[in-house]
């Protein structure tokens, strides 16, 4: 029998990344990557290029990512459960915060007495309860566009017609607007 | 001569037989009370988190095969425009819109989506004389325009004024209203188009006991962002879309004096006598009738009788 090179490579590198992730070891903004390419809702907009650096800058981990870059968490309601818990391992936030949101498997897990996390958010409306109100609050942008175009599909979507830079078209009174 | 029934004792039985008939009508209606369907669905719509992008507009649009809009849904010049006085409002081309809310003492305004609640027990449905609307167990009030005549009285029965009549189309007139999706998705368990389509989050789906729960949590974890109400858990008997806010309801332009039990409750008395009138007084008046006039009658007799000895 002899060993797969690349199994190994692969092993390997299975294993860094599970000692990345693993609770106790935490990570800080220098683990974080330049950018995220935020591309899997990607449909009626273009995929987004994320600045996680610029954003790593301007806040802290936590206000992001809740507990989950590796660091314990300290708010007593949530140790109760996740002292433990592998979900504090969890950076990405697809791997807590599901695409398909609603659907029937969400609502039969209502019935689920133990849980007590019945309001999560899916993978949308993680990102952009998230982004939106930081946005709002900092004076950064906080219209549709201005932080993904829209895609032809997103144009006839919403009915946009006249010119095809991906710019949404009559996007005026930003300020009186927001929020 | 045949006996002829006394005027006392007509009058003593027709009473008691009609004091009888509405007290058993009116004992059933009383016991119909109407939890609704145990496992019906909703929509939790979060005042706070809605920043009015129109996209459940836009959603509803193309699911529905409406028509194209005036304005594109990214448009937002639409949150000022009035219309006799008014915000806009559903109508034949749009099933639901968002509203734009300036609330005085608020940083930001409030946004609020406007669609048909699916009532628990709906007046359009109870005001429909040929029953065109029905409730399904799955939480919509669908409408099925082959046998509605146009009357429009669902119009009138609405606590939200939302059904809308098609008067552009004179050979195909039509009530126009959110179903739910009911046909495209909600038999499939999914959720509606603007659910779906909502970026915030604004709009959550799901049974609506597991909703009531929801936003019971959310204002209790998080203590003054919400006013302590969920509009639509009592509001006209309950409704399946149901709101929560972090302003006092009336300033986000909520009909706060909209009962708090179905619309259908105001007229359950009145109508369970209906058949009771129909059935009983035709009989009872002619009955009255004939004994009033029966005294014109016999002397009418006994003059033919008498010109008939002469």
């Amino acid at each position: 029998m002899t060993i797969n090179p690349k199994a190994v490579l692969a092993a390997a590198v299975l294993l860094l990344a599970g000692t990345l992730t693993t609770p106790g070891r935490a990570m800080d903004q220098l683990d974080a990557p330049e950018t995220v390419t935020i591309d899997a809702l990607a449909d009626l907009y273009k995929p987004v290029e994320f600045s996680h650096k610029r954003h790593a800058q301007l806040a802290r981990c936590k206000d992001c990512h809740h507990h989950t870059t590796g660091q314990q968490d300290m708010d007593p309601n949530c140790v109760r459960c996740h002292a433990q818990s592998p979900e504090t391992g969890r950076v990405s936030c697809q791997d807590c915060h599901i695409k398909k949101q609603f659907y029937p498997e969400q609502v039969i897990a209502g019935n689920n007495p133990n849980i007590y996390h019945i309001d999560k958010p899916g993978l949308k409306g993680a990102y952009h309860l998230n982004c939106v109100p930081c946005h709002i609050k900092k004076n950064a942008p906080s219209e549709c566009d201005s932080c993904h175009a829209l895609t032809d599909k997103g144009r006839d979507f919403f009915h946009v017609g006249g010119e095809k830079n991906g710019k949404a078209g009559p996007a005026k009174g930003k300020d009186e607007h927001a929020r | 001569m045949n006996k002829l029934i006394n005027r006392r004792g007509f009058l003593q039985g027709s009473l008691v037989a009609s004091a009888a008939a509405t007290v058993s009508l009116a004992k059933k209606s009383e016991a119909a009370t109407f939890e609704g369907y145990p496992n019906a669905m909703g929509v939790l719509v979060d005042l706070s988190r809605c920043v009015g992008c129109r996209s459940c507009e836009a959603a509803c649009n193309k699911e529905q095969n409406l028509p194209a809009p005036a304005k594109p849904f990214n448009d937002f010049s639409v949150f000022d425009e009035m219309q006799h006085g008014q915000k806009r409002r559903t109508d034949e081309t749009r099933y639901t819109i968002v509203n734009r809310y300036d609330i005085p003492g608020r940083e930001h305004p409030l946004f609020r989506k406007i669609q048909c609640n699916h009532c628990q027990e709906p007046a359009c449905l109870t005001s429909c004389f040929v029953n065109a609307y029905t409730k399904t167990p799955e939480g919509a009030v669908i409408y099925d325009p082959d046998v509605c005549v146009g009357c429009r009285t669902c119009m009138v029965a609405c606590p939200f004024y939302i059904p809308t009549f098609r008067y552009s189309s004179a050979f195909h007139p039509r009530i126009m209203k959110c179903v739910f999706c009911y046909d495209t998705r909600l038999t499939k368990g999914l959720p509606p188009a603007c659910v779906e389509s909502c970026p915030q989050e604004a709009l959550t789906f799901g049974r609506r006991s597991d909703l009531l729960d929801m936003g019971k949590q959310r204002i209790r974890e998080n203590p003054g962002a919400y006013v302590d109400h969920i509009y639509g858990e009592h509001e006209a008997g309950g409704t399946a879309w149901m709101y929560i806010s972090p302003a006092p309801f009336e300033q986000a332009g909520f009909d706060v004096t909209v009962p708090k039990e179905p619309i259908l409750n105001y007229v359950k008395d009145f109508l369970s006598i209906v058949p009771m009138v129909l059935t009983i007084w035709p009989a009872l008046f002619a009955g009255f009738h004939l004994l009033a006039t029966r005294k014109d009658k016999m002397e009418q007799q006994k003059k033919n009788e008498n010109e008939g000895e002469v």
